[in-house]
């Protein structure tokens, strides 16, 4: 077979798989592919972190069968349950029969209620050392960093952490390595990732790494669950999650509309002049080809998210609907908020964006609604707003 | 009293409130409001137990 292990430092192998083809990953757009990271410790007792998604299973066998028989693993640990990291763990489970097979006690649940396999497992909790003879694994539960189950391994001998999907991102790539990598694609991936999966989670983004620092816990390397892993640069990666967490932002406005007629579109475009003309950066997504997940990537470190919308059948056009659903649920900070929209008689599209965005906990700052095809006074009103929104986004960021 | 999330482990803690939603310091778990949820993974208050 072609697939080899990767060496990522003196006992450790990366054994996952590359998706090169994958561009809907559970509703978020991966448009370089991604990989499913799994990771083999040659210690005494041979140890296999993570599995990859069902159908790369002879990837992960082949790799690991080119530097040792799989049947030699001992130990199955599983650091976070979702799908893509145990879709074929019940089958690496009947190949490899390890001795023993470990996750944090809501690991087990979760397995458990994924698989009813009845499989025993056995948990590890925060505080942990799980011993591998020559090696040894510590463990921190990390709940909701994102799901319930998360947990990290550290590895002390080697300084390696394996982190599940923390520190990921969805890039394919024939590089293991972040070092060796496209390093804006690289940073833009990962802060894709934090937008997508980790944003909600922030205030405890900001305390993991605060408990991280006060454990001593020393990262030379961070063997995550998706992307090239950081051998050089832990660093990086860790000070961009802890400005992300923060929320660090920019004078920048993310101006997402769509559109029947061009009358939204031509709102957007006098609105966003209008922002520009006052020294803040604009990010016009049109939402006929701009994608939820890219929307959320730019939000990341914009300080105002302002919604257009036509009115279709007394209501708000659908793509907006689907973008500020997943937006709410993101949680993003500190934003201040504005909405606009051409419509024909009821206009209700516009009071709709108002609501969800008041109920997302954004500072609502007001509205322009105007009827049918704007005028040139239509459009100086979208223009003068977005001058005024320009200015409060100059005020929140200094 | 104390009041766990078995979801994910949050913890209640009526000393402290969850200010950020604007539930003041010192509000009892059983004055929360119904539409209370845990503000780390979002489930009710029916999701929560009792810490010894």
């Amino acid at each position: 077979m072609s697939f080899k292990a990767v060496r990522v430092s003196d006992s450790v192998y990366w054994v996952g798989a590359v998706d090169w083809s994958i561009r809907d990953f559970h509703g978020y757009s991966t448009h370089h592919g991604t990989t499913y990271n799994a990771f083999l410790i040659l210690a005494d007792k041979v140890t296999l972190i993570d599995t990859v998604k069902k159908p790369f299973y002879p990837e992960l066998m082949a790799r690991i069968a080119s530097v040792i028989d799989p049947a030699r693993i001992d130990y199955l640990i599983s650091n976070h349950s979702e799908l893509d990291h145990t879709g074929c763990l019940p089958e690496v489970v009947a190949a490899v029969k390890p001795e023993r097979i470990f996750a944090s006690p809501k690991g087990i649940q979760a397995l458990d209620q994924h698989f009813h396999a009845g499989f025993p497992i056995e948990p590890l909790r925060t505080g942990d050392t799980l011993d591998l003879g020559n090696r040894h694994l510590q463990c921190l539960e990390t709940s909701m960093l994102h799901w319930p189950d998360s947990m990290f391994t550290y590895l002390p001998e080697e300084r390696v952490l394996f982190s599940q999907d923390a520190f990921g991102m969805h890039l394919a790539s024939s590089e293991r390595f972040a070092d060796e990598v496209n390093q804006d694609v690289l940073e833009y991936e990962a802060a894709k990732y934090y937008a997508n999966i980790l944003m909600p989670y922030s205030p405890l983004i900001l305390k993991l790494i605060d408990t991280v620092g006060k454990l001593g816990i020393e990262i030379g390397i961070i063997a995550q669950d998706h992307g090239p892993l950081f051998r050089k640069s832990p660093d990086f990666i860790i000070s961009r999650y802890a400005q992300w967490a923060r929320r660090d932002m920019k004078r920048k406005a993310v101006v997402v509309y769509d559109t029947m007629w061009q009358s939204t579109a031509a709102m957007a475009n006098a609105l966003s002049d209008g922002m520009s003309a006052s020294s803040v950066s604009v990010r016009q997504m049109h939402l006929a080809g701009s994608h939820r997940s890219d929307i959320a990537t730019e939000l990341l470190d914009a300080a105002a998210l302002i919604v257009g919308s036509p009115t279709l059948n007394n209501n708000m056009f659908p793509s907006v609907a689907d973008v500020l659903v997943y937006l709410k649920g993101l949680k993003p900070k500190n934003l201040i908020s504005a909405a606009f929209g051409s419509y024909g008689w009821g206009g209700e599209a516009v009071r709709q964006i108002r609501d969800l965005l008041t109920e997302m906990g954004t500072a609502y700052s007001g509205d322009v609604r105007i009827k049918y095809v704007p005028d040139s006074a239509a459009l100086d009103e979208c223009y003068s707003f977005g001058v005024s929104l320009a200015d409060q986004v100059k005020g929140a960021v200094s | 009293m104390k009041y766990v999330c078995n979801v994910c482990d949050y913890v209640y803690d009526p000393i402290e409130g969850d200010p950020d939603n604007g539930i003041a310091p010192g509000t009892p778990f059983a004055d929360l409001p119904d539409d209370w949820v845990c503000p780390l993974c979002g489930v009710g208050k029916e999701d929560f137990s009792p810490v010894d």
